[in-house]
């Protein structure tokens, strides 16, 4: 082990530098990568060390190079592409869609689509409703789609490794909040992991205890995985002893996970900072519901950014947002 | 390779009448279990069938300018391009019957069909073809090995965001990258002139520094040649090529579409006895081979389709296998 203590950037890039250095058929596409290295920084430094053959800056065109990434997948390389902000996503559906996620199934396994997208997510620093939605739930209905969601260096690095190797689809969502990149100021202490030099790979699937409790579960995922942390802090103070549970992976979602520590604390505050109906937050209480409804002592609370758009102000942002204190308040509200 | 032998020329024959073959033994079948109420999804074949008949000369000459090492990409409407590229005919015709020993084991249907073997695969969203076979090219570039990617195209995807994303991209990045807009006049009711700014999308080329070619006929001779040129200015380095091709689309846009809306002067011809009377004008073929090459085609689809009936149906829970690849099937 080392000491060293990372970002979520800094641990994911480690990961794909070590991957292309020793793996010819992965390389990296998107706007602005060959210059400026990802939206994270993940490909940090790639276009000098690697060229533009392998750091293919890309012009506006996601419709365009996110297709020719899966066309590029199914003749043998591994696509790296930085989509940048997921509320991008709509000028690219279909190909995520249609496309990179039912190719393998539609050609009864004939045909492979090994790529891995990076998209940034969230808000929570004034960019108003174009540039600050999570929509992780609008991927991770997709069939066929694996959706991962890494909140802390250790996760980024060890998780991005699995993705660069895995034969799928994977979209590798971060909250732009916790990458600890310059443009978000100082990195959130939660999000710093100590980070092993050498590679080393974090399943899909399964979920991770941040913090273990016993009173209340507290689920996360991103952003919402430090708010409910702050959260616990507060609790603790309160006398009450909370669980986080981060999610990490929507697809595949580790439903066991979820019960497992329901049923220790039998309480549930579901934590997502998307939106409010039919999405994440409705699938971990449904996944409690069907499988012991006699886990519950009380009926479970959502804390979620509801049904609007996300506002400019900085007030109207802050009020909508599922920060720490709604959250440890919903908590209270379930131990009352 | 660019000569026109009489040989290329009793091939295009062939691989004609065998598409032609396949889609009317096709269009037999589907209305099985279909009449007097039509319902998609009733009968041995169910689902949407569009059929290649008039086209059968973009896949014949296309393909046949076309090596082992290159790539393509069909869309709603792959018979014709799939017969040509050599795609297993019996999985084929198993796979439009949804039959587990099909291309996709009965998980793709007619419009999705893949053939790793011939590099061959399609997709039934418009234009979405467009970016996996730049991505092809572009594959076989960092890979250092040689590849055309052909992108087939109906003249209607030429107004998808994609074709402008995709050309713009080949051009820039002067890919190996063809991509044929195959102009049947209609996009289901819709007709070009309705539909496209400009009479000619070759004409579109110049915005994409790309080559741009226009073959009138339906020909496939006159295909074959403008696509060598093509496929010569692609491994020479020289980029990408619009290759527009008139053709026809003589049994609709779907089974069950009536057409009540083409005009009696926009009638369509049928490509193939023209072409067969050619080649008996040009001294290629007598009338006698003519007949017999088409009798052979007939017959090799008989044995397609028997393959096909004969063969079993996927278990039911088989619709959980290859979500994902690299999990227990």
């Amino acid at each position: 082990m080392s000491d060293r203590i990372l970002t979520m950037s800094r641990a994911g890039r480690e990961a794909l530098d070590w991957e292309m250095e020793r793996r010819p058929e992965i390389f990296c596409m998107g706007e602005d990568v060959f210059k400026f290295g990802g939206i994270f920084g993940t490909m940090d430094g790639f276009g000098a060390k690697y060229g533009p053959e392998r750091v293919i800056s890309t012009p506006i065109s996601e419709t365009g190079f996110i297709g020719m990434a899966v066309g590029a997948a199914m003749a043998g390389m591994h696509p790296v592409v930085d989509l940048a902000y997921i509320d991008f996503i709509g000028v690219c559906y279909n190909v995520l869609l249609n496309t990179a996620s039912k190719t393998h199934y539609m050609s009864g396994g004939a045909v492979k689509v090994p790529m891995t997208l990076l998209i940034g997510t969230g808000g929570g620093y004034n960019n108003a409703a174009q540039h600050s939605q999570c929509l992780h739930a609008t991927v991770a209905h997709i069939p066929g789609a694996k959706v991962v969601y890494p909140s802390n260096a250790y996760d980024a690095k060890g998780m991005l490794h699995t993705a660069l190797r895995d034969e799928n689809f994977v979209i590798f969502l971060t909250h732009k909040g916790t990458a600890g990149v310059g443009w978000m100021g100082t990195p959130i202490r939660t999000t710093l992991s100590e980070v092993p030099i050498e590679p080393y790979t974090v399943p899909f699937g399964k979920v991770r205890i941040c913090r273990a409790g016993t009173d209340v579960t507290i689920t996360g995922l991103g952003m919402s995985v430090h708010e409910a942390l702050k959260a616990a802090d507060a609790l603790e103070k309160d006398g009450i002893s909370a669980e986080v549970v981060d999610l990490r992976s929507l697809s595949p979602l580790d439903r066991d996970g979820i019960l497992e520590s329901v049923a220790k604390t039998g309480r549930l505050v579901v934590t997502d900072e998307d939106y409010l109906s039919f999405g994440v937050s409705g699938e971990v209480i449904a996944t409690v519901v069907e499988r012991d409804l006699s886990a519950l002592r009380k009926p479970p609370i959502r804390v979620t950014t509801p049904d609007i758009p996300i506002p400019f102000s900085r007030p109207l942002e802050q009020a909508i947002l599922p920060l720490a204190g709604r959250i440890a308040e919903a908590a209270r509200r379930l131990m009352a | 390779m660019s000569e026109l032998t009489d040989e290329l020329r009793r091939g295009f024959w062939e691989v004609m009448t065998l598409s032609r073959a396949f889609d009317d033994a096709m269009i037999a079948l589907y209305w099985e279990g279909k009449l007097p109420i039509f319902q998609f999804g009733a009968g041995p074949l169910p689902g949407e069938l569009h059929c290649s008949n008039g086209a059968e000369p973009v896949g014949a000459g296309v393909c046949a300018a076309l090596s082992p090492d290159d790539m393509i990409t069909a869309d709603h409407r792959p018979h014709h391009v799939a017969v040509a590229r050599g795609v297993d005919l019996n999985r084929m015709a198993a796979e439009l019957l949804g039959k587990k020993p099909g291309l996709s084991q009965g998980k793709g249907g007619h419009m999705h069909i893949y053939d790793p073997a011939v590099n061959f695969a399609s997709s039934g969203i418009i234009a979405e073809g467009l970016g996996p076979a730049a991505g092809m090219a572009l594959a076989r570039r960092l890979q250092k090995r040689p590849g055309v990617a052909v992108a087939f195209i109906g003249e209607g995807a030429a107004n998808q965001g994609a074709f402008h994303e995709v050309c713009n991209m080949v051009g820039l990045w002067k890919l190996p990258v063809i991509v044929v807009v195959q102009d049947n006049e209609w996009g289901v009711s819709t007709a070009k002139s309705e539909s496209t700014a400009v009479e000619r999308n070759a004409d579109r080329a110049s915005a994409y520094a790309m080559a741009g070619e226009w073959v009138g006929t339906n020909d496939p001779d006159d295909i074959y040649l403008a696509a060598v040129r093509a496929v010569a200015r692609a491994r020479a380095g020289e980029g990408g090529t619009i290759l527009e091709l008139k053709t026809a689309r003589l049994t609709g846009h779907f089974m069950g579409d009536q057409q009540a809306y083409i005009p009696e002067q926009m009638k369509q011809v049928d490509p193939l006895p023209l072409y067969r009377a050619k080649l008996i004008r040009d001294g290629v073929m007598t009338a006698e081979e003519a007949d017999a090459i088409e009798a052979r085609a007939k017959e090799r689809m008989a044995r397609a389709m028997q393959f096909a009936k004969d063969a079993p149906y996927p278990d039911p829970r088989e619709a959980f296998d290859h979500v994902f690849a690299g999990e227990a099937a």
